[in-house]
Order: C-alpha cells, then structure tokens, then sequence
C-alpha cells in the first residue's frame, strides 16, 4: 500500500520520531516501496501455520529471584546528559 | 609479520619470534599509514593497546598463553567496551563511553586478545554497504571506489587489508557474510544463540549473532572457541558445551554431502559468480564431497519477511534511545514531546528512520497481523525448508552475494536494490543457522565468497569444509593490492 503524508506523520509520531517537512516525500516513496516490496509475503497461504519467534524455539529461561546486580547508578549516570542528585533531568512535563 | 595468519602468528609469539607489543605496534603503523583512506576504524585505542600487549607478553613468558595470547583484533563498535567509545557507527552514541563490557570483550580481552580499536559500520547495524555510517563510509581495499560491504564494513576491510589478523562482527541478515565475501576474506556468523549477545547493541534481537573475520577458516575456529559460550546474562543464550572446533578441521570431505539451492541461480545472480561457485563446487566434489541441487521453495520471501521482522525489532529496541538517559540529546528541548523527537530525528541517520519507521508501522494497530505475525509464519516455512534440506545434505553452497563489491552511491538511493544484496544470507538469520563465507575467487579484480549454511551448532562441519578447501585453493592468501 502507497502512504500517504498525513500517514507518514502519524507513523512518526508514534515512533517519537523527529522527520523534517522536506523529507516526507522520499520517505513516502522508500516507505511505500519497501511495503510494496514486503507485499509478497500475502502470496503464501499461511493458514494453520504457527508464527516463529525463536529461531531454536526456545521458551524463557527463570532464574532465582535473588538480587545480582549492584547499585551503578554513579557510573550509569555520568553517560546521561543531565542528572541532579542522582535523577534524570527533563523539561517540566506539567505546568 | 602482517601477511602471517593469526595461527602463524601465535606458533611466532609462543617461540619468541618477536612479542605481542612488537605485533601491535606494528599493527597499529599499518593503521596509521593506510587507514586514512579506508576510514575502518572509528577510534584506535593505542595506549591501551600496548598495555594489554604488555600484559600478554607477561603472561607468555610465564607459559600461561592460549591460543589468542597476544593476537591484536579489530572489534566492531557494536560491542560495549568499558571506558572506550561505542557508537554503533551513529551521532546517537559519538559521545556515549561504554559504562561495562560486552561479554564478548570480557571473554576476548580473558583470553589475552589485543584490541587495536573499534571498527567502522553502517549505523546500529543498518545497511549492506557501510555508507550510513555517522563516520563516513569504508573503503574496499580492492578498489576503493567500491563498497566493502556492511553492516560490519570496517571489520571486513581491516582483514582484508592486513592492518589486523582477525576482527569481530554481528551478523543480523548478512553483516558478516556479505563483507566478508566482498573483501575476499572468512565470515562466520554461528549458530544464533552461540555468542552472547550481552552488551552487543541490539538492533533486531531475534536474528543478532556475533561472529568474526579472519583470513582463513582455522583462524576462524580460534576466534569462535574464545566468543562462545552460555551466557546468563542473555536470556537468549544456548546452554550447551562449546565443540573443540580446531579438533575437526581436518576430517575427510569424503562422502560429505552438498546441497546446492536451485533458487540461488535465480536471476538477479551475476553470471561470473555463477562460474566461480561452479568452479568451486567442482573443487569440493575433488575433495570427496557429492554434489547434488536441492530445493529450498521459500528463498524468495527471505528478504520480504526480514523487513517486517527487523524494522519490527529494530523500531522496539532502539525506543531506548530518548534523550533521557545517555545518548544525544537536543539543544534546548521546549518540552518533553519535543526532547523525544529532536533528540531522536536529529540523532538518527536516514536508514534507521526508514527501519523505525517500517516497524513501528507494522507492529500499529491493525497491521499487526497483517505484516508482523505474516512474516513470523514465512519465517517458520523458511526454517522448515531448511529442515528438509538437511535430512538429506550437511551443508547447503551457493554464492554469499548475488555480485562482487558494487561502488560507492551505486544503491544508496534505492533502499529495496540495496537489500536485494543480501538475499542469500538473510535466510540463516531468521532460521537462526550458522554460516560461513570463504573466499572462492575473483570477478574482474573483486572478490566473491562461497557461502556455507549448516545445521544447528554444525560451526565445526563448516570451518572443516572451508578449512580443506583452503589447504588446495589459494584464493584466501591474495592480497589487495597496495596492502602487501
């Protein structure tokens, strides 16, 4: 299916994904080009086949819920952009 | 020192030839000298280096050397490296220092490898010709007007160049294989689940696998028995013992069965290439092997299916990259919404856009079904046809890519042409099998690679066939020139 430039915007807005106004074209075009290419796959019946999301069809391993890891948050917390006794740091979120 | 394999050059620092701070730095002058315009390598860590060299050369002396002992490696800056930069090739991560270690860097740097530096890719693993990196594209060092392939460019072209004896790589739909084969080298991407995928940064976590370059497939088995191995810390990870892979190199191809895919001489496959895997075929059947075509119906949905299934991965794994908690983050943000969205579209190049876009597309709200879970069903008849196949052959043969190294912006317009280039490897992602790719001849001066599928943890039977084949071909010893 061809998007369209007001799907475009909605597919990046649920992505939380910046697209500059000047590029919505190409990516209409290589977005649709991509879904027509992925297209062939409605060429293969699939009924009664059961998806594959593991490729050694493994489940899960659990382990003890005992606590492993120490308290990093220094280290962490040198690689973020802003911290303030030890929290993240963001725009007010409410006014 | 340079043209020795890394087999030869660990029997050389074992019988005080010269020492592993003389190999590194004579590494690292090779680096400095022809580096610049091959642009593999994003950061080159000299000074620690030569401490781990230092260290080696210690533990040598002291007879308590493995195999890797002071053995220099490229690694791809994919893998976390603790106090070293790792920027999955993009701006989103320029300024990120790695706050711990990939397993694979703890279990290479536990087995006295020396990392020279971190190697150049397309960004977070997007791309087949390394041009979305945020550091410029890799050079092939065969004709550097040429592409050396991706995602793992910069660790296939420093092998190729002999600037290091062996590199890592990840390998989510080809990024091994395919610039192996275009730098005239060997690729191995193991079994999914073999190498741990700890602090290797995921771009689709169902088909990543770590694997390594060298230049022939006995150094492969070297590097393949330190990565792997379970891991706790990969929910993923196969706890399963780790074969002696150099034990089986030399069994006899006698009798070994080859399956050859009638759909990989489909039509998009260059016809010289055709010619060198026939001639290759040829030598195998020599060496005892029985060639016969089988068929593997599925091929041609491989790479529709993956590009449901990867953008899918890949648009939910990279939503951790918000601005927030390491990473870029945009100038003056004016609220949240907008931190979020500048840190994110200004961080990120125009391939992953594409792929998050893609994804986030197909996992929305009423295209689930229709793109995602689809694709997960083709998925499981592709890993059925391989299943089949391999009831009746031990590896599968037939070219690593549909044609030799393409130039530099031959395809970057066209993102549907440029995953076409992986079209044979993508399969043995998403059946989750371990592949080689071995050096199989040349088409006009470039490279072409072999590519080698076997059954689950068969990563031994493989390095076996690509080891015999070497011991009577001498395509892996040719050297680009200029790199002599």
């Amino acid at each position: 299916m061809a998007l369209e430039a007001a799907d475009v915007d909605k597919i990046a807005h649920l992505a939380r994904l910046g697209v500059d106004a000047g590029d919505i074209p190409d990516y209409c075009r290589n977005l649709s080009d991509i879904l027509a290419f992925v297209e062939q796959l409605n060429a293969v019946d699939t009924t009664g086949v059961e998806p594959l999301a593991h490729p050694l069809e493994a489940t899960q391993r659990l382990r003890p819920d005992l606590v492993t890891e120490t308290d990093n948050r220094e280290i962490f917390q040198q690689v973020a952009p802003q911290t303030e006794a030890g929290l993240y740091l963001v725009p007010k979120v409410i006014e | 020192m340079h043209q020795k394999s890394l087999v030869e050059l660990a029997a050389g620092l074992r019988d005080g030839q010269f020492s592993s701070e003389e190999l590194t730095r004579a590494c690292l002058e090779r680096i400095r000298r022809l580096d610049g315009e091959l642009n593999s390598f994003i950061s080159v860590t000299e000074t620690e280096a030569l401490a781990a060299a230092q260290a080696a050369d210690a533990r040598i002396r002291a007879g308590e050397a493995g195999p890797l002992t002071g053995i220099p490696f490229a690694h791809k800056d994919i893998f976390c490296t603790r106090g070293v930069k790792t920027s999955c090739g993009s701006r989103m991560l320029d300024n990120f220092i790695a706050p711990y270690d990939a397993t694979v860097t703890r279990k290479l740097h536990e087995a006295g490898a020396v990392m020279l530096g971190k190697t150049n890719m397309d960004e977070f693993a997007m791309g087949s010709s390394n041009e979305t990196s945020y550091y410029g594209p890799v050079r092939n060092p065969w004709d550097t007007g040429r592409v050396p392939g991706g995602s793992s460019g910069g660790s296939a072209a420093a092998v190729a160049a002999r600037l290091v004896p062996a590199s890592t790589g990840t390998d989510t739909g080809g990024s091994i294989r395919q610039p192996a084969a275009l730098c005239g080298i060997t690729g191995l991407k193991p079994t999914y689940g073999r190498v741990s995928r700890y602090g290797m940064i995921a771009f689709a976590s169902s088909l990543d696998q770590g694997g390594a370059f060298t230049r022939t497939a006995e150094d492969a088995a070297l590097m393949l028995a330190a990565m792997a191995g379970f891991d706790e810390r990969d929910s993923t990870s196969v706890d399963r013992p780790v074969d002696d892979y150099t034990a089986s190199l030399d069994v006899s191809l006698k009798g070994m069965k080859i399956g050859v895919p009638k759909e990989y001489t489909s039509a998009g496959l260059d016809s010289a290439v055709a010619a060198a895997i026939e001639a290759a075929l040829a030598e195998y059947r020599r060496l005892g092997a029985e060639v016969s075509e089988i068929s593997l119906p599925h091929t041609h949905l491989a790479v529709p299916a993956y590009y449901v299934v990867a953008p899918a991965e890949c648009s939910s794994n990279l939503s951790r990259f918000d601005g927030v908690r390491f990473g870029y983050r945009a100038a003056d943000p004016k609220d949240l919404k907008d931190l979020y969205e500048r840190s994110r579209g200004e961080g990120f190049g125009a391939e992953v856009k594409r792929r998050i876009l893609i994804g986030t597309y197909a996992l929305s709200a009423g295209y689930y079904d229709a793109y995602y879970l689809k694709a997960q069903q083709v998925r499981r008849l592709i890993r059925e046809d391989f299943m089949r196949a391999f009831d009746t052959v031990d590896v599968i043969m037939g070219p690593t890519a549909p044609s030799v190294a393409f130039r530099l912006g031959e395809k970057a317009d066209d993102p549907v042409s440029m995953y076409l280039s992986d079209i044979y490897t993508i399969a043995a992602n998403l059946a989750g099998l371990p592949a080689l790719s071995i050096p199989a001849g040349f088409v006009d001066g470039m490279p072409v690679g072999l590519h080698l599928v076997g059954n689950y943890f068969a990563e031994g039977r493989l390095l076996n066939a690509g080891h015999r084949y070497q011991q009577v071909t001498d395509w892996h010893t040719r050297c680009p020139a200029g790199y002599e």
